[in-house]
């Protein structure tokens, strides 16, 4: 009987790549269900929709590629990137933004680039960022009403229809801007209370909006303490937007206060779900400080002085870039090295 | 209670302990055949003292150890020396070694052995001796001869003494059991070791899974100052580096020994074995193996006679080999498969662990790495293990040094965690062989180098050399040929023979003047002088400044009248001597203090010393690829061959040149020393 050889350690943990990623997956769901009560069935049906697509694609590519499907499908980072990018799309965007974006995530971003684990930006946020500055209009003129303010919403055929393009009704009747993009517009020519008024804004901070925010920070703290990811990058990257926000905005009759940034947009999925997706942010937990603290930052700029309402894609791209130059400067000290960085025996 | 530390990173695998804990120590018997190998340890294999068909007797020393760093070995029972020859080892490799092979007889019969009650009557160097000849290396894993261990460091005294009995590894439980059952002698051997060291603390750290181990340890400490200290259940909290952070807070630095921090390791199983070689003069001979795993039948611990067959001992057990079954000699985390069940237990092996793939499931495909940064966190020397894994896979070695890829210590907490299931480990050990090669590569360019410049200068040296002497004899044959032209010109008459002769000393002193002008400009011309060059001058100046002398005492019995002139001579040559001492004294490279008289002498010493410095790092790369990289080893021992081939050749060749430039000297001064001979 011949005996098994190989190098140890002979013994694995339990997680595999598979659970991580059903793990994120599946902490995504209170957050997609608060939407979908908030929002309506838009975005549920964007996520099944660019998950069907991300699969074909995914299968499609690999198959190109000649590495085995099955295999490789597995993993569920496609899956990932499908969830993430449709709870990112506006809930009533037409079904072929998110078939760009998806198709380009997934084939351009994350295959082209090398596949699984090599790419360099998050394919879910360049997808995103894609469809955003080649369909503004599309990508600002579907966001769904929150449904507290609708007489009778639309039902699930209904927003079937309106997003595979055979609208029985006029949607025009079923959108309106986001808080984040009102609030800035807005505040130009109005004080707070007048902004905060409106019924966009609710009770709270940003109706639906905060409570969507709320599901996704309980969902996130649940995978920090699953030990999916570290407390570095999201808690940084809030960090950052608070106080950003305090310094710049603390007149909040002429920028966007604290509160609105945290429980609005999708800051809370960007903090959670997207600045930590591991392939393509900062590796040490010093470096993720940093990474995160960025993200933070660039998302109050271009939230404040940019031209888009939300800015988790394009903070993320700017970040993903910077990652790799982080990692090379917040080495950790390894262990028996007085200094940090680079080996000193190095000659 | 004590100060704990935690290091960064570790992991709670399944610990499967309670396998094998759960009953006493059995003792394992003696098989029909022991395979002693003579090397069971790092440093240099033992030498056998005994030859086939000679009787032994248990405890009787087998072979002797080699060198500084060596231990020896002992025959493990009684019975005939049959065979020493090549046979299965425990390595990873799978390789050879020597080994001595006895048929046992049965009988156990031990030889005399030499006991001491008091080992306070001793000194400390004495007892260091008897742990030296006691065949005592470290049992915890590396197997580092003890007595060298134990040495006082070089320059820092040792303040704590750590006994390692965390035993972090899973399935493992030699120690536990060991500390349970001997306690005694564990809290005694360390006590002989605290004689020797005198440090300032003595601590046993048991991982806190351990609690029987922990109680039956301090009781038998409680009227000791050896402190039981509990730490918490983390692998690898027993890694060195790891349980002395935990233990001081302080780190070793990378490249160091912990006794520069004036801090030393040692293992439980260590303890008791110095304690039974001190007291009753037992040699190390046996050892408590694990034998573990579900393949097993009757797993437990027992005491294995050095030299046992891992197979007969598994049979023992209860133990037939499945489909997909695994042989680890060590634990799951940093253990190595067997391939070979005929290989003997050796004095390291701590665990012999039996399971199929159903224990200890097979690695999955691996998937690519999502750089999640589990590793990172999971990372007991706080590297990047994901960018060592790039590094590694993309062969950018230089890369994989700077992220500290050598202080890894492979305790393959990474590739457990890696939820993408790569094995990682893997990966960094054939960069650390990768880049043990390009040093080797590397050093034997350079050497090639230097020894080409060397003796590219040396040529060029000796033509000038040459050259100089020719012009030299040239002239002193012309001035001869006129001063015999003046002989014939004159009475063939005992005092005109005498003038010619004192002519001819004339001569020689000339010369000498000559080469002493012709030094003087030498020097004054190849501004800067190198330091070489002048030692070797003045060797030559030293030689001929002898030969003068023994000249002048000769002629002093045999020819008084010549006394004055080869005193001069020899004058001269002295006057030439000093100055290119005092120049040898003033050069700026002579920083070293060397003392002028022995350049030779000092430089053949650095040649050799310089020869055995690589020997020795070829070896110890040999040994590490041995522990690290057994696909390697055998490539790297024939290339150790070579180069120690090599490193022979180079150091006869530099000993050959400077005898022979010493002997070409001498034979042209010998001119020199003849033509004044020929005078009397
Ligand atoms: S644990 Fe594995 S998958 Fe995660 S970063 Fe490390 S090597 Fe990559
Ligand atoms: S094997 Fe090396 S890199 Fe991996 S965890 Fe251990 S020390 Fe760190």
């Amino acid at each position: 009987m011949t005996l098994l050889r190989i190098t140890s350690p002979h013994t694995q943990g339990a997680q595999r790549t598979a659970n991580v990623m059903r793990t994120v997956i599946l902490a995504t769901l209170p957050g997609l269900g608060v939407i979908t009560y908030f929002f309506g069935w838009g975005t549920f049906i964007n996520v099944i929709w660019c998950s069907i697509c991300a699969v074909a694609f995914e299968s499609l590519v690999l198959g190109l590629r000649h590495q085995p499907v099955g295999f490789f499908l597995k993993d569920y980072s496609a899956l990932v990137t499908a969830v993430l990018l449709g709870l990112s799309l506006p809930p009533l965007a037409p079904w072929w933004v998110s078939l760009v974006a998806i198709g380009f995530a997934i084939v351009v971003a994350k295959h082209l680039y090398g596949g699984m684990g090599y790419n360099p930006f998050n394919p879910a946020m360049v997808g995103f960022a894609l469809v955003l500055v080649s369909f503004p209009l599309e990508m600002t003129t579907n966001w769904a009403t929150p449904s507290p303010l609708l007489q009778d919403p639309l039902t699930f055929t209904q927003t079937l229809s309106t997003i595979f393009g055979t609208p029985s009704v006029a949607v025009d009747a079923y959108t309106m801007a986001t808080p984040l993009d009102v609030y800035k517009h807005e505040i130009s020519h109005n004080t707070a209370v007048v902004v905060t008024a409106k019924p966009v804004f609710g009770n709270f901070v940003a109706l639906g909006w905060e409570w969507v925010n709320a599901a996704f920070l309980l969902s996130g703290v649940f995978l920090i303490w699953k030990r999916i990811f570290t407390w570095h990058t999201p808690v940084s990257m809030l960090v950052a937007l608070t106080v950003m926000s305090i310094v710049f905005g603390w007149d909040a009759d002429r920028y966007t206060p604290p509160l609105l940034h945290l429980y609005a947009g999708a800051t809370m999925l960007g903090a959670f779900f997207i600045a930590t997706d591991p392939v393509t942010s900062a590796v040490s937990n010093r470096g993720k400080l940093f990474y995160g603290a960025g993200i933070g930052i660039l998302v109050y700029i271009i939230r404040t002085w940019g031209s888009y309402p939300d800015a988790i894609a394009f903070s993320v791209l700017l970040m993903n870039f910077a990652a790799p130059f982080i990692d090379f400067y917040t080495q950790p000290r390894a262990y028996g090295h007085a200094k940090a960085g680079r080996s000193e025996s190095e000659g | 209670m004590r100060k704990l530390w935690q290091f960064h990173g570790g992991i709670h695998p399944d610990e499967r302990k309670s396998l094998s804990n759960q009953s006493p120590i059995t003792q394992a018997g003696i098989p029909e055949k022991l395979y002693i190998p003579l090397q069971q340890h790092i440093g240099a294999p033992a030498k056998a003292l005994v030859s086939i068909g000679d009787t032994v007797l248990k405890g009787q020393k087998i072979a002797e150890a080699q060198g500084k760093i060596s231990v020896s070995i002992h025959a493990s029972s009684s019975g005939k020396v049959v065979d020493i020859s090549n046979h299965p080892v425990p390595h990873p490799s799978g390789m050879l070694d020597l080994c001595i092979v006895i048929e046992t007889d049965g009988k156990d019969r031990w030889c005399e052995l030499e006991t001491c009650d008091d080992y306070s009557t001793l000194q400390p160097a004495q007892l260091l001796e008897k742990i030296r000849f006691a065949g005592i290396a470290g049992m915890g894993g590396a197997g580092f001869p003890t007595e060298v261990k134990l040495h006082p460091p070089r320059q820092s005294k040792v303040n704590t003494l750590i006994l390692n009995g965390a035993e972090c590894e899973p399935y493992i439980t030699s120690d536990d059991v060991l500390m349970r059952e001997r306690a005694q002698e564990i809290i005694l051997g360390m006590e002989i070791m605290a004689y020797i060291l005198e440090p300032g603390e003595c601590i046993i750290a048991v991982e806190d899974n351990k609690p029987e181990a922990i109680a039956a340890l301090k009781t038998a400490a409680a009227l000791t100052r050896i402190e039981i200290v509990t730490i918490p259940t983390k692998y690898p909290s027993g890694g060195e580096k790891q349980l002395i952070k935990i233990l001081t807070g302080k780190e070793v630095p990378s490249g160091h020994i912990p006794a520069d921090i004036g801090v030393m390791c040692q293992n439980v199983a260590t303890a008791r074995a110095v304690y039974r070689a001190i007291r009753f003069g037992e040699p190390l001979i046996s050892r408590i193996t694990t034998l573990t795993g579900l393949q097993v039948q009757q797993p437990g611990n027992t005491e294995v006679l050095i030299g046992t067959p891992v197979r007969w001992l598994l049979e023992k057990a209860g133990y037939a080999a499945r489909k997909q079954s695994r042989v680890i000699m060590g634990g799951p985390m940093m253990g190595f498969t067997l391939g070979n069940l005929d290989v003997p237990v050796v004095k390291t092996t701590n665990c012999l662990l039996a399971a199929d793939a159903k224990e200890l499931p097979l690695p999955p495909p691996a998937q690519a790495c999502i750089r999640c940064g589990m590793c990172e966190q999971a990372c007991p020397a706080d590297l990047l293990p994901q960018q060592l894994y790039w590094f590694s896979r993309a062969e950018e070695f230089e890369k994989a040094e700077q992220h500290h890829l050598a202080d890894c210590i492979e305790c393959g907490a990474c590739s457990f965690v890696c939820p993408s299931a790569i094995p990682l480990v893997q990966h960094y050990r054939y960069a650390k062989g990768k880049i043990r090669e390009q040093k080797l590569e590397q050093e034997k360019s350079n050497n090639a180098r230097l020894r080409f410049e060397s003796r590219q200068a040396r040529i060029e040296r000796e033509a000038a050399e040459k050259e100089a002497k020719r012009k030299e004899r040239a002239e002193a044959a012309a001035l001869a040929q006129a001063a015999k032209r003046a002989e014939s010109a004159t009475d063939a008459s005992e005092p005109a023979s005498r003038e010619d002769k004192s002519a001819l000393v004339q001569a020689a002193l000339r010369r000498v003047e000559a080469k002493q002008n012709q030094q003087a400009i030498a020097n004054g011309s190849a501004e800067p002088v190198d330091i070489e060059t002048l030692k070797k001058k003045l060797l030559r100046a030293q030689d001929k400044f002898e030969k003068m002398t023994a000249a002048l005492d000769s002629a002093r019995t045999s020819e008084p009248d010549r006394v004055d002139a080869l005193a001069k001579a020899t004058q001269a040559s002295r006057e030439a001597l000093e100055k290119l001492k005092a120049e040898l004294l003033a050069h700026p490279q002579n920083n070293e203090g060397s003392t002028p008289e022995g350049p030779a002498l000092e430089e053949l010493e650095s040649n050799l010393s310089k020869a055995q410095g690589k020997l020795a790092l070829m070896l110890k790369t040999l040994e590490d690829a041995r522990i690290n990289k057994p696909e390697t080893v055998e490539k790297l021992e024939r290339a150790v061959e070579k180069n120690q081939e090599r490193v022979d050749a180079a150091k006869h060749a530099l000993e050959h040149a400077l005898s022979s430039s010493r002997t070409s000297e001498a034979s042209s001064d010998k001119n020199d020393t003849t033509a004044v001979k020929d005078i009397t």
